[in-house]
């Protein structure tokens, strides 16, 4: 790719020739505000908060879909930018539930950053607001219109990133909405509940049900882990208060999923969490398993193992490990098999 | 990995999932359920199909979702795929389609390979595989001439009593194509549970050490008996069928278990659990109860993943950092710290001191040391440590501290060498139907669940979604059977019995049941056959002989 000059807001800037303005600008740490693009999904220039001077254009243009081209002078932030995002602003807004003390989303949504920076505390325009109702007949998404902004970002989510194309714009002009056809519920439809339309949504109109009311993002923080599920080895955060998981979101910059997930890996953490979790040792006496301390059980261990291989040969024990526990688990597991009882009867259940 | 390690030297997905959705222009997917078992590789997959037009071959028995994305799907007969692969090869060869300079420089064995295929016409393959001549035809045609071609396999290939020589087959393929140590090719086993990869990598088989270092190797044996101050013998130990059935006669002991369900998720559970209740002294380290902790006599209770520090290694060897969320519930403890004090208790019995080698001791103060040391005695991981894995994480092998890690194996050369093109040939599965069972039995798994259901089935909204096992059937065989969808069936083996709603849908072929493995209620292990492959050791999963009636 040929690289382009170019200057942002007086920098100079070398870039390849098929970027287009805002990647420029995010390459030199030069902040647009968006909210329809995202670096995972096509940019289709829908919301025009992204707007631009370039020299020679007439009128402002969306950064995220204009490309550059050799000798191009950008301003980002001039007087008349900050004016035409102000009322792009004030457009969205006159349709937008201002409950953000409620809201899941407050704390981690562009609107109400955005509002915050341009200071609009509500719109100047009297216009008809939308009256959708919650639309939540599933165990894991809630969907409210009145929030949504028409970015389309789920819509590409689902077309773009997981491919089943389960979402699109239903009817038009001020009725237009997102739905899935004929509006039903995602239950219905061939939708898989990967959640990435909630990972893309800038606002609070898409959220993870089971996560509502346990904290808001200024409570949490984050855990970079990786996925307890598949091979795929999905790298996730977690979403942390009070030592419970609040929710999932996509960590973009995983080498192996770069932010994609599945159902199990964005919904499929709460069984963690189960009454049922095993939480004290138990040892069998008269046929019960009964609770023990933790040096009752493990000497009871150690006492029949270490005996049973006096008596019998290190090939009277067997161990199986886990492809669900770590490498240093696993390590441990043959170490204490072969390094300790002298056996190589070791395995684990991945021959299933 | 047995079959890969015969063919290339050594037995892991050899390429990694960015390049294979991003540079592959033809996939050759064989049985694997990959957008329901492996969901973010099956999206990438849909992507390089629908955005760049990627050709993508499904050879399934059953009608996968992928297959709704595919230019070909060949329906093979559970237990086929050799027939089915040497008839593609034949064919590539009879055609001319092969990779003629691939072959001549970096393999040996084709005039072999070449004799063993002849036998394999298109009449013969479509006879045994019930694939019409036509589809080989046109999938050769497509693979022969489309580069670079990624061949995908998981469970469906290898859960057969010839899943040893299924994989060589997979392999034979790909090297015939010239689609080996480049970027967008290779041979790709997706494994099933999100640390297979490492628990083989660090030596929980009965024949490797960590490494796959052998254990039949003296050298190996002594450079662990130095590191450690004791070790095992020369000869592999018994593997998990083996071993429960060893529980269950009474010559095994003591049997240790960390974080599985062999009661739920091994093959002929009847006699799997008659074993566990044989087992004199069963230890069970786990999270929940399961179907197995009700034989133990002890049961360790430990961590979920995000209660503890580690590494996890992908499909793509890609060893990762895990880190930890919170404290685990009650008293149940991290799993290495409950391993390290048997170490201790169990070495203090038997005499042996914590100093007498350098990594006796099972004194650790965190996980990172346990890494430290397995990474001087691991080569594979040999240049890994904690602050390297940050970010990216490093792919093996990765051998020393400046080695970036590999993203595709086998480029340029095999780690043997040449690569063996193999000739195998094709065997029916070990029980075949017969006028008493009728109909082929296989299992598998859907999206929303996992394995033997531990985990996913108390995770309320992946349980409503999909809250029971239901029977797949063929319209064609329901009718027959006078079986109408949602009805009661009970489907009988040999082995056993189970009771679940029918399911009668075009997704299995004709003459083939399916159900998933999740379902403590319908468990479909009670029919499964525990014949094992003679090599690799894998129990028969996918293809037994049942009988279907309305119950
Ligand atoms: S959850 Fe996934 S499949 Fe469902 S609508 Fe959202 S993006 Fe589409
Ligand atoms: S639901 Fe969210 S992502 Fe979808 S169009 Fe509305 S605001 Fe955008
Ligand atoms: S998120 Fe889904 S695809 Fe990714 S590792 Fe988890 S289960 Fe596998
Ligand atoms: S971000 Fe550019 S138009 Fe929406």
């Amino acid at each position: 790719m040929a690289d382009v000059h170019i200057t942002i807001d007086g920098q100079s800037l070398t870039v390849p020739s098929n970027y287009t303005v805002l990647q420029a600008a995010e390459s030199a740490g030069i902040n647009v505000p968006t909210l329809c693009a995202h670096p995972s999904l096509k940019p289709i220039g829908a919301c025009r908060i992204c707007l631009v001077e370039i020299e020679k254009q007439r009128v402002l243009q969306p950064c995220c879909t204009f490309p550059v081209s050799e000798g191009m002078v950008v301003r980002t932030n001039t007087p008349k930018v900050r004016e035409a995002r102000r009322f792009v602003l004030d457009l969205l807004l006159s349709d937008h539930p201002l409950d953000c003390m409620t809201c899941q989303k407050a704390g981690d949504c562009t609107l109400q950053d955005l509002a915050y920076e341009y200071g609009i505390k509500e719109s100047t325009f009297a216009g008809l607001q939308h009256d959708w109702p919650l639309q939540d007949a599933n165990p894991f998404i809630t969907r409210d219109y009145n929030k949504c902004i028409l970015c389309r970002r789920c819509v590409r989510a689902c077309e773009e990133i997981n491919g089943v194309a389960a979402i699109g714009p239903l009817n038009r002009g001020f009725d237009t909405k997102i739905g899935t056809a004929y509006d039903g519920e995602l239950q219905d439809s061939p939708c898989e509940f990967c959640g990435m339309c909630i990972a893309l949504c800038p606002t609070g109109a898409l959220q993870p049900k089971a996560s509502i009311g346990k904290g808001r993002a200024w409570e949490t923080h984050k855990v970079t882990t990786i996925c307890p599920y598949c091979g795929v080895g999905c790298t996730l955060d977690l979403n942390v208060k009070d030592n419970r998981v609040v929710q999932v979101t996509s960590n973009w910059e995983g080498p192996s999923n770069h932010g994609w997930t599945c159902v199990k890996g964005r919904f499929g953490w709460d069984y963690i969490e189960n009454e049922e979790r095993l939480t004290t040792p138990l040892i069998r006496k008269d046929g019960e398993l009964v609770p023990a301390t933790w040096d009752e059980a493990l000497d009871l261990v150690a006492d029949k193992f270490a005996g049973y291989a006096k008596e019998f040969g290190p090939n009277a024990l067997g161990f199986l490990s886990s492809a669900k526990c770590s490498n240093e688990e696993n390590y441990l597991v043959q170490k204490l098999g072969r390094g300790v009882i002298g056996t190589n009867n070791i395995d684990h259940c991945a021959r299933l | 990995m047995t079959g890969l390690v015969t063919t290339f030297g050594s037995g892991a997905m050899t390429n990694s999932i960015d390049d294979i959705a991003d540079d592959a222009n033809a996939y050759f997917i064989i049985g694997s359920n990959t957008t329901e078992n492996h969901p973010v590789i099956g999206m990438r997959l849909r992507q390089a199909v629908k955005q760049r037009g990627a050709k993508l071959i499904v050879a399934d028995p059953r009608r996968i979702p992928i297959t709704d994305y595919a230019v070909l799907h060949l329906r093979h007969r559970p237990g086929t795929d050799i027939a089915l692969l040497n008839g593609l090869m034949n064919e590539l060869i009879e055609q001319d389609l092969y990779d003629k300079t691939f072959v001549a420089e970096r393999t040996e064995g084709f005039e072999a390979l070449k004799a063993k295929v002849a036998e394999y016409p298109l009449t013969r393959v479509e006879e045994i595989t019930g694939v019409p001549a036509a589809k080989i035809k046109e999938a050769a045609q497509i693979l022969g001439t489309t580069h670079p071609g990624a061949l995908i396999y998981a469970m469906g290939i290898t859960q057969h009593t010839t899943g040893h020589q299924n994989v060589i087959d997979c392999a034979n393929l790909q090297m015939l194509l010239g689609n080996m140590g480049v970027a967008g090719g290779g041979v790709n086993p997706l494994r099933g549970q999100n640390n297979v990869q490492g628990a083989c990598d660090m030596g929980c088989l009965v024949n490797f050490y960590p490494g796959y270092q052998k254990v039949m190797d003296e050298a190996a044996r002594a450079k662990f008996e130095k590191a450690w101050g004791k070790t095992a013998d020369l000869k592999p130990g018994l593997t998990v069928v083996e071993l429960l059935h060893a529980a269950g006669r009474g010559e095994v002991k003591g049997l240790f278990v960390l974080g599985e369900n062999p009661a739920m998720t091994d093959p002929d559970q009847n006699h799997a659990r008659h074993c566990l209740e044989e087992t004199e002294f069963l230890v069970v380290q786990e999270i929940f109860p399961s179907e197995t902790t009700q034989y133990a006599a002890v049961v360790l209770p430990s961590s979920s993943f995000a209660e503890k520090e580690g590494t996890f290694t992908n499909t793509e060897r890609r060893v990762q950092r895990v880190r930890k969320a919170f404290n685990s519930p009650g008293q149940a403890r991290v799993d290495w710290w409950i391993l390290a004090e048997l170490g201790k208790r169990i070495q203090q019995r038997l005499g042996m001191a914590p100093d007498a080698a350098p990594y006796a001791s099972f004194d650790y103060q965190k996980p990172e040391q346990i890494f430290d040391e397995l990474a001087v005695l691991t080569p594979l991981y040999g240049g890994m440590s904690y602050e390297r894995l940050e970010g990216n994480g490093l792919q093996w092998p990765c051998p020393t501290a400046d080695h970036p890690g590999t993203r595709f194996l086998h480029k340029g050369k095999f780690s043997r060498g040449l690569g063996a093109l193999t000739p195998v040939d094709w065997l029916p599965p070990a029980e075949v139907p017969d006028a008493e069972y009728p109909l082929l039995f296989t299992t598998g798994r859907v999206l929303y669940h996992f394995h033997g259901g531990t985990m996913s089935r108390r995770s309320p909204g992946l349980d409503e979604i999909v809250p029971e096992a239901l029977v797949e059937i063929n319209p064609v065989d329901a009718r027959a059977l006078h079986i109408e969808d949602g009805q009661l069936v009970k489907v009988t083996s040999r082995r056993g019995t189970v009771t679940a709603k029918a399911e009668v849908v075009d997704r299995p072929d004709i003459g083939v049941i399916f159900m998933t493995f999740h379902f403590h209620e319908a468990a479909a292990n009670l029919l499964t056959n525990a014949a094992l492959d003679p090599v690799a050791k894998i129990p028969e999963f996918k293809a037994c002989a049942v009988k279907v009636e309305p119950a």
